[in-house]
């Protein structure tokens, strides 16, 4: 049998996602309708004889256990939430849960980072793995990068023959492959004697340094990429499976957009279901549906006035307002918000309980991958660019933000339970 | 000279229209300047009126460009109104006094007193009271003033209590007086002796010697004033005009659902379900609003069409062209004639040149060529 971890940090990670960060946690933001982790919980139910989901973190259990209570009902599989006492890094929560993850003995696990949003190819890595058996300790799913790109990534040299990872770089400051760790793995249960040697050695490190202060480090803490796979690369048990799937990181919330896209396009193959229909008539015993352009997703109890219009790649989710005439295009807005008549919202998520007034424009700028560059991701710029200067951005309502009829808000993000009087530009509002 | 037909003991004027009205591009770029529709009527055509209501039968149009379009278009209105139209073509520039010279055997062929207009100022013209002033003091010129909130502006003129000019002072850097030329006179005949035919400036030229001599005096127009030869100007105008139309002759304004304040709209024009009209908004003939449409301190020209859910604010909008749904276009934003504004754009003060159709948002204002 097969169990999967899937790795969420804590609330000192996911600060790029603020503001929407601020009331939920990062991993639980929905994307496509869904909190961003159900994803890899979909994926996941879809293996054979995969008997639990752990998920890995240290969040406060409180914040997790409705949503846990509510994938074991939804998906009639075992999902727990595992809460390290301390940040101790991918793989260090790993060996201290070693035993939840071994009991039941399971051949292989999963490890998936929660900040990463793909088509995973998981069970093609479950059958790639099962081929080197003997000789894999973990398969690490790769894709192609930028040259450029590939260099804020790790970075794996791979045999071509054998697809033997034999050289492993974290972030190199120089060009080394433009093969990337996209951080999902499929580990053997042996794993577990690579982390404990690992562990040993720190330990020991710690407490040979005299003063016991060491490098400054949690002596428990490990890192999958730099202490165990850059160690591992070239001996012969790291194996890369490349996909050419749809793949990226979600770190800042203008990839939620970009995530939000794609994971709607997944749709279309195996839960159409989900996606808005514009073609509903009166005569089929519902209301009119309002006018629906691309992928939109809709939950069941959003209102959607049937004169709006909403899409390409829109979600709405529960318990929502869009009135008569509004627009939405590329955007998320969230549960409880309102969007009132004539408005237009363009690639912007708005928060929680906000409410947007009549004939009001909410504006951002997309920062999709460039689209003529093959192999090129998201760029996750930061914040400000070098002249200390906003880089434009999708535009961001925190939860509760009221924005007064017909008032633009272009390229802005507005902190959490602001109500604001004017037009913005190309702002941060505090 | 085209033509003179005077009669004697009736009422002339003379309207400075003047040469390619750049200020007021892109709209300039397809109709001459007297004949862009201000409240819903030509430039021109509101002076025109005034002069007739006024007893004058006589209008001298002096013109340096494009005056083909302008006689065709003005010499019906003109025949509506019973006024003699006369076009004095300058073959250069003459500045605001030639073209006085140029006209004179029409304007000095009785003693009568003429009127003098700059053609892109809009008020409650008071030209009876204008004569009955001018009559009153009995010298060469009167000039009608106005008052300003920065006089530091403008030139400034001062005046005793009689209204006699003492004089003019450009751009004064401390207060003087609040009183600026408003661009509307009065002259008897013999001023035409003082201008020579050249290039001149009746202002800083011809009107200094006047009041030297004790024969210019200034009368305090009542109401408001604008000088709308740019948009800017030309918007406020707008307000001011419909406000005082508001107050004289509030039937012409639009009533009905959805109207917010003075707003004047033509018969022939259309408007959707939903939409917030007004306040100061002018919508011409031939005009489409569909439904859900917002539209504050704007005039739309003939046959122009803005789509669903738009916003416009401080915009005008050219003839025939057609904004898209959900546009938001703001801050004197201009579209000239024949311009498309794609679904779901963004214009932040765009003067956009005759047949361009914007895919793009301009956030910033500019010139778009």
């Amino acid at each position: 049998m097969l169990k999967a971890v899937i790795l969420i940090g804590g609330p000192l990670k996911g600060t790029r996602f603020r503001p929407l960060s601020l009331d939920i946690p990062k991993p639980l933001f929905p994307v496509a309708g869904l909190p961003m982790i159900q994803h890899h919980i979909e994926a996941c139910v879809k293996i054979p004889n995969l008997k639990e989901i752990l998920v890995l973190g240290y969040y406060p259990a409180s914040e997790l256990a409705q949503f846990v209570t509510d994938m074991v009902n939804e998906y009639k599989v075992n999902i727990r939430y595992l809460q390290e006492f301390t940040a101790l890094g991918t793989a260090g929560g790993l060996y201290h849960f070693r035993d939840q993850i071994r009991s039941g003995n399971p051949e292989a696990f999963f490890v998936l980072n929660g900040d990463v949003c793909a088509d995973f190819p998981l069970v093609e890595m479950l059958d790639f793995h099962k081929e080197k058996k003997g000789s894999s300790l973990v398969t690490i799913m790769t894709t192609e990068a930028t040259r450029q790109q590939s260099m804020h990534y790790g970075c794996i040299v791979q045999d071509r023959d054998t697809s033997e990872v034999t050289h492993y770089v974290e972030k190199p400051s120089t060009f080394v492959s433009t093969l990337i760790n996209c951080g999902v793995y499929i580990c053997s249960i042996e794993i577990f004697q690579t982390f404990a040697a690992v562990f040993n050695m720190r330990q020991q490190e710690y407490y040979n340094d005299a003063g016991g202060n060491g490098n400054g480090k949690e002596a428990a803490v490990i890192y999958l990429e730099t202490d165990v796979l850059m160690p591992l690369a070239g001996t012969g048990c790291v194996f890369a499976l490349q996909t050419s799937n749809w793949w990226s990181q979600l770190k800042t919330a203008g990839s939620a957009i970009y995530a939000n896209r794609h994971y709607l396009a997944l749709y279309h193959s195996w839960h159409t279901d989900r996606l808005a229909r514009g073609d509903l008539t009166a005569e089929e015993g519902k209301e009119k549906s309002c006018n629906i352009i691309g992928d939109v997703y809709i939950h069941p109890t959003a209102t959607v006035h049937n004169t709006a219009t909403l899409g390409p790649n829109v979600s709405i989710e529960a318990g929502a307002v869009i009135g008569p005439g509004v627009r939405v295009r590329e955007s998320i807005v969230l549960s409880g918000a309102i969007v009132s008549d004539h408005s237009l919202v363009l690639h912007s998520i708005v928060g929680r309980g906000s409410h947007v007034g009549q004939w009001a424009r909410v504006e951002g700028t997309p920062c999709d991958p460039n689209p003529n560059k093959p192999f090129a991701k998201m760029e996750n710029p930061s914040l400000f660019n070098s002249d200390g200067r906003l880089n434009p951005s999708i535009t961001i309502l925190g939860c509760n933000v009221t924005v007064p009829s017909e008032v633009i808000l272009l390229n802005s993000i507005v902190l959490p339970h602001k109500e604001l009087t004017r037009s913005f530009k190309n702002e941060i509002i505090l | 000279m085209c033509g003179t037909d005077s009669k004697f003991g009736e009422m002339k004027a003379l309207i400075l229209v003047g040469g390619y009205g750049t200020r007021l591009r892109p709209l300039t770029l397809s109709r001459p300047k007297p004949l862009v529709e201000f409240a819903n009527k030509p430039m021109l055509l509101h002076q025109m009126e005034a002069l007739v209501k006024a007893g004058v039968t006589q209008i001298v149009l002096a013109v340096s460009y494009r005056a083909e379009q302008m006689e065709q278009e003005l010499s019906d209105e003109a025949k509506k109104l019973g006024v003699s139209l006369l076009f004095s073509h300058e073959t250069e520039p003459l500045g605001t006094a030639g073209p006085l010279a140029l006209a004179k055997d029409i304007l000095g062929a009785s003693d009568e007193a003429f009127f003098v207009l700059n053609s892109d100022i809009i008020c409650e013209f008071p030209f009876k009271d204008l004569v009955a002033f001018h009559q009153s003091h009995g010298q060469e010129g009167t000039i009608v003033v106005t008052k300003v909130e920065e006089p530091s502006k403008y030139g400034v003129v001062v005046y005793g209590e009689q209204g006699r000019i003492q004089s003019f002072i450009e751009k004064p850097q401390e207060f003087v007086s609040n009183k600026i030329n408003a661009g509307m006179y009065i002259l008897s005949p013999s001023v035409l002796r003082r201008i020579q035919l050249r290039p001149t400036s009746i202002e800083k030229e011809v009107f200094p010697d006047m009041a030297r001599e004790g024969q210019l005096y200034a009368m305090e127009l009542q109401g408001f004033w604008m000088d709308v030869g740019q948009p800017r100007d030309f918007l406020t105008g707008m307000c001011l005009y419909l406000t005082s139309l508001r107050q004289n002759n509030a039937a012409a304004l639009h009533l009905g659902p959805g109207i917010v304040g003075n707003v004047l709209v033509d018969p022939t024009a259309k408007i959707g379900q939903g939409c917030r009209i007004g306040p100061n908004v002018t919508v011409g003939p031939g005009v489409v609003i569909e439904d859900g449409v917002c539209v504050k301190r704007s005039t739309l020209l003939r046959g122009a069409t803005v789509r669903s859910h738009s916003w416009l604010d401080g915009c005008i909008i050219g003839w025939r062209s057609v904004v898209g749904q959900w546009v938001r276009m703001e801050n004197t934003t201009v579209l000239g004639e024949d311009v498309i504004v794609k679904d779901e754009i963004y214009i932040n003060g765009g003067q956009v040149l005759p047949h361009k159709s914007i895919a793009a948002s301009v956030p910033e204002p500019q010139i778009i060529m």
